[in-house]
């Protein structure tokens, strides 16, 4: 019996049960996924908003600019790349001048620090690759950047470090309220009881919440488009670079990742499959055509891949965290800024359950430290040789492009939450992240998965499911 | 110090390496990042390696020994699984294994012979999903020829390259069925006999003027949609077509592996990838070399050797401390005519000009003038991007020379 399970391994589910499992709480997270962060959580802006943009009053202005100022601490203990490179807001003329004014008011109302509306030449002077016809700007320095996947994984593998379970390929398919716990069954009938259930299902979270005879909640998915350049461009801009909203929409923001990449994007379209990540040859056109907008100089010919995410866009217009049944919580409609709130939504939530009377005794053991993922290659060269010295295989590089060797890839699949597929290894170490996206290195890193999770070689996965990389043996067969 | 030191122990460092040592370098070490030597040969097992050079046909890793023994028998040393991180301008060199760590050498001569990369399907902005199935064929190469496994039965192929026609023949015998292969121009990059012995005598239909547009399957790949493109490549609407599949291979094109040259300052070639050379292979940092696919694509590897011991034989004049350096002739290109290896003569000696036109031409002239004057004129029925060519410039006719231009004409 669990105390409390959470349903959804993303950033939001991963925030929650990380602060949680500084009590003295039996968690679980299920996700139906063969990983975490394989939802919005994976494909975004990764950007830790200020706080200007949200409504003032509204619950994501609230956790917008709580979450953001939370966010800096928890990147540190969790061992994750953030960055406070700032945003900026460009305007061209007087209409985007008076938008820019009207989000600075916002910004202040919602008790954003340090915003300042700036001229051309301060702007110019901040980034010299805006476009030349830019002639205002809002310059909110508190705004940051983050690696999304990373934060997801971290928070879970320390939730994890800290006694909290996870499964994965654990689908919800029904909720059932007994006198004192839910039980909680999955699509291919395996079943855990808890006494408190959040819901924390991200564009799913509508039916999970239909599953506890909530019907109000109504969430749509709407599709948002990248493309990633290299490295080699990651030092275009080193703000967050946005357009000012209009009538025309967002318009599409250039930003450097923690990384050293530089991130174009999203698109907006509503849709109606909640699992249609594909890209389009529309959207992509969109983000290629209209990118040079704000910054002037982008090679296109540096892109490396593009993605696609689902926003999940609730029917109130704000986030919606209430409870409709007896010791259950929904965290739905968290669209964007909820990556930016995630430690604040968790905060949110934790006071909640303790006003339903959930008993919260400090965890002892709690360590909120987890070791940085990429701890090894930012080590110094001696430190590294030390390593090397003591672990031969960190001495030999597997992924060529982005320079990870073994040992960082084993460590990957030993360390909670282990990675399962060559893409759970591709979020934990980068290998495959490159400019040759895992051409080199894929049959080397299936070897590595298959040694250690001790399964065959044609049964590892891209990601989970039927997502085979191998259909088969050549007729002579294989050498070992 | 070491006096040479070669990054990459593919075809092009080994060449190198042999010439340098038959020219008197004794002092050589050959850094290579996989567990052997022999670069992408090893994993080509298919014949035609060598005709041009050992006037017989072999498979790659045969080619490759052929090298290797020799490199082996002269105690020319190596080190393994070994990958080289960084260069400076300064010929300083940081690189990673698992016995030494991370270390450096100090080296007076440098030969960068790294190769290149495939690329991959980001860098061409497909739509649709993400799912397992779509490999380049390089990687496709690898699993089947290394690994003894297969990625798949039902392929389709986009890009007409070499390495996607040997993986066509290459699936077929491994009893996949290949049911196309697309290529976006008009007329394909590869060698024709590889078009006829691969396609051809399989009966999978080469779909020019063609390109996939998106790719379906969430998990797996479970189709593709192509389209015929027009004449700016850009798909026509009403031409889409859906073709099952659970393998999408990619040729569409290799790129020189130039990462570290880029940070060490050396000036690289937009159109080729690679660094800009004089004939001896020099790039724009003194006493660092270049040559084989990491220079420019080659379609033989026969090619690769030659221009690589070129690459040696300087590098140990260079040490000697006797290159020559007398002349400066840049080589320019008109449009017909995308690219020429080297781009710079710094000697009057005979030099052989390596190069690729843009496009198919019949009947074409090719015509190399000094200022306004035709000092060199050779005609060729047929010339294909795909296919590189050489034509050889006398010393005597590099005389006067102050700039040189290729052109190509059509009659
Ligand atoms: C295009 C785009 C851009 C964005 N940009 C930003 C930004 O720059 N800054 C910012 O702050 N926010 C941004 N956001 C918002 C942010 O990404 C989301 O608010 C956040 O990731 C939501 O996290 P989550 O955990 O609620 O959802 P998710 O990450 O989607 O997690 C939900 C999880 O639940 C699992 N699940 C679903 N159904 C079930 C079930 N029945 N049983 C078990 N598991 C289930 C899913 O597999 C998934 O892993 C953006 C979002 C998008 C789509
Ligand atoms: C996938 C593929 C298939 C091919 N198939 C054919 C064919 O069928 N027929 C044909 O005639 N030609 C074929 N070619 C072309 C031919 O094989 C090449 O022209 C030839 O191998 C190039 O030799 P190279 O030494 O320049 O490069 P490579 O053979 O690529 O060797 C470069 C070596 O450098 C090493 N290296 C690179 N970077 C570093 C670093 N930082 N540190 C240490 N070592 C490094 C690499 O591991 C590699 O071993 C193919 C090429 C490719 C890429």
């Amino acid at each position: 019996m669990y105390d409390v399970a959470i349903i959804g391994g993303g950033v939001v589910g991963g925030m929650l049960a990380r602060a949680l499992s500084s009590y003295k709480l039996k968690l679980c997270i299920v996700e139906k996924e063969n990983d975490v962060a394989m939802g919005a959580s994976k494909a975004n802006s990764a950007i830790v908003h200020a706080g200007f943009d949200a409504e003032p009053g509204t619950l994501k202005a609230k956790l917008n600019v709580r979450g953001s100022e939370m966010m800096e601490q928890v990147a540190k203990e969790l061992g994750v790349k953030y960055k406070r490179n700032g945003s900026l807001v460009v305007g061209f003329n007087d209409d985007d001048k008076k938008i820019i004014e009207e989000l600075y008011e916002r910004g202040i109302k919602n008790g954003v620090k340090e915003l300042s509306i700036i001229e051309s030449s301060e702007l110019h002077t901040l980034e010299a690759n805006i476009s030349p016809d830019a002639t205002c700007a809002l310059n909110a320095p508190t705004g940051a950047i983050i690696c999304p996947y990373e934060l997801t994984i971290a928070a879970i593998g320390n939730a994890m470090d800290n006694g909290a379970d996870l499964k994965v390929n654990f689908e919800v398919s029904k909720l059932n309220l007994c006198n004192e716990f839910y039980e909680i069954t999955s699509t291919d009938g395996d079943m855990i009881k808890a006494k408190y259930v959040v819901n924390a299902a991200g564009v799913n979270a509508d039916s999970v919440a239909a599953m506890a005879n909530e019907t109000d909640i109504k969430i749509h998915p709407r599709r948002g488009e990248y493309v990633l350049l290299d490295k080699t461009s990651g030092g275009l801009v080193s703000h967050t670079i946005f357009r000012t909203p209009s009538a025309m929409g967002k318009g599409i923001l250039v930003t450097p990742t923690v990384d050293g990449n530089l991130l174009l994007g999203p698109t907006a379209k509503d849709m109606e499959d909640k699992s249609d990540t594909a890209t389009t040859a529309d959207g992509l056109s969109n983000v290629l055509a209209n990118c040079s907008e704000t910054t002037v100089g982008i090679n296109l010919r540096d892109t490396i891949t593009s993605f696609c995410g689902l926003r999940a866009v609730g029917n109130t217009g704000d986030f919606i965290i209430n409870s409709t049944a007896e010791r259950f919580i929904n965290a739905a409609g968290i669209e964007s800024p909820g990556l930016s709130a995630s430690p604040a939504i968790a905060e949110y939530i934790i006071d909640m359950l303790l006003s339903m009377g959930l008993e919260l005794t400090k965890n002892e053991k709690f360590n909120p430290i987890r070791k940085p993922a990429h701890l090894f290659r930012e080590s110094s060269v001696a430190e590294r040789n030390r390593i090397i010295a003591e672990n031969r295989a960190y001495g030999r590089i597997i992924c060529r492009c982005e320079g990870v060797s073994e040992g960082e890839i084993r460590e990957a699949i030993r360390t909670n939450p282990p990675a399962r597929d060559l893409d759970g290894v591709k979020r934990r170490t980068r290998a495959q992240m490159g400019r040759c996206q895992g051409g080199f290195c894929m049959p080397y890193i299936t070897e590595i998965l298959s040694e250690e999770l001790g399964v065959t070689y044609d049964s590892i996965t891209k990601n989970g499911g039927n997502s085979k990389l191998i259909t088969g043996k050549t007729k002579e067969g294989c050498e070992r | 110090m070491t006096e040479l030191v070669i990054i990459g122990g593919g075809p092009a460092g080994m060449s190198a390496a042999l010439a340098a040592y038959e020219n008197g370098v004794r002092d050589i070490l050959i850094l290579e990042r996989d567990e052997r030597l022999g670069g992408i040969l090893q994993q080509c097992i298919h014949n035609g390696f060598g005709l041009h050079r050992f006037g017989e046909e072999l498979t790659g890793p045969e080619y490759a020994w052929r090298y290797e023994e020799r490199v082996r028998e002269l105690g020319i040393p190596f080190k393994l699984n070994t990958m080289v991180m960084n260069i400076t301008a300064d010929k300083e060199i940081t690189a990673t294994n698992s016995i030494d760590g991370i270390f450096t050498i100090q080296a007076k001569a440098i030969i960068l012979a790294m190769g290149c990369r495939e690329r991959s399907r980001g860098a061409l902005n497909i739509a649709g999903t993400r799912p397992a199935g779509v490999y380049s064929a390089g990687t496709a190469q690898k699993l089947v020829n290394m690994k003894g496994y297969m990625p798949g039965k039902n392929v389709v192929i986009l890009g007409s390259g070499d390495i996607g026609l040997i993986m066509a023949r290459r699936m077929s015998l491994e009893g996949a069925k290949v049911k196309a292969v697309c290529e976006l121009m008009p007329y394909s990059g590869g060698l024709a006999r590889n078009i006829e012995q691969c396609l051809n005598d399989f009966n999978i239909p080469l779909l020019l003027s063609h390109t996939v547009v998106k790719v379906h399957g969430k998990k797996r790949v479970e189709g593709v949609t192509i389209a015929k493109v027009d004449q700016f490549g850009k798909p026509i609407e009403d031409t889409m077509e859906f073709i099952e599949c659970d393998t999408l291979l990619l040729s569409v094109g290799l790129i020189p592996e130039n990462e570290i040259s880029r940070s060490a300052g050396i000036d690289i070639n937009r159109i080729t990838n690679g660094a800009y050379v004089t004939q001896s292979r020099e790039t724009s940092i003194p006493g660092v070399f270049a040559c084989g696919n990491v220079l420019h694509v080659h379609d033989l590897v026969d090619y690769v050797s030659e221009e690589a011991e070129i690459a040696g034989e300087n590098a140990a004049l260079y040490i000697k401390g006797e290159l020559k350096n007398d002349i400066d002739i840049p080589i320019e290109t008109d449009g017909k005519v995308r690219y020429t290896v080297p781009q710079r003569i710094t000697a009057k000696e005979d030099t052989k000009i390596f190069f690729r036109v843009a496009n198919v031409y019949e009947n074409a002239t090719i015509k190399v003038y000094n200022g306004d004057e035709i000092i060199f004129k050779t005609s060729k029925s047929k010339v294909a991007p795909g296919e590189m060519q050489c034509i050889t410039l006398k010393a005597q006719l590099l005389q006067n020379a102050e700039k040189l231009r290729i052109g190509l004409e059509v009659f």
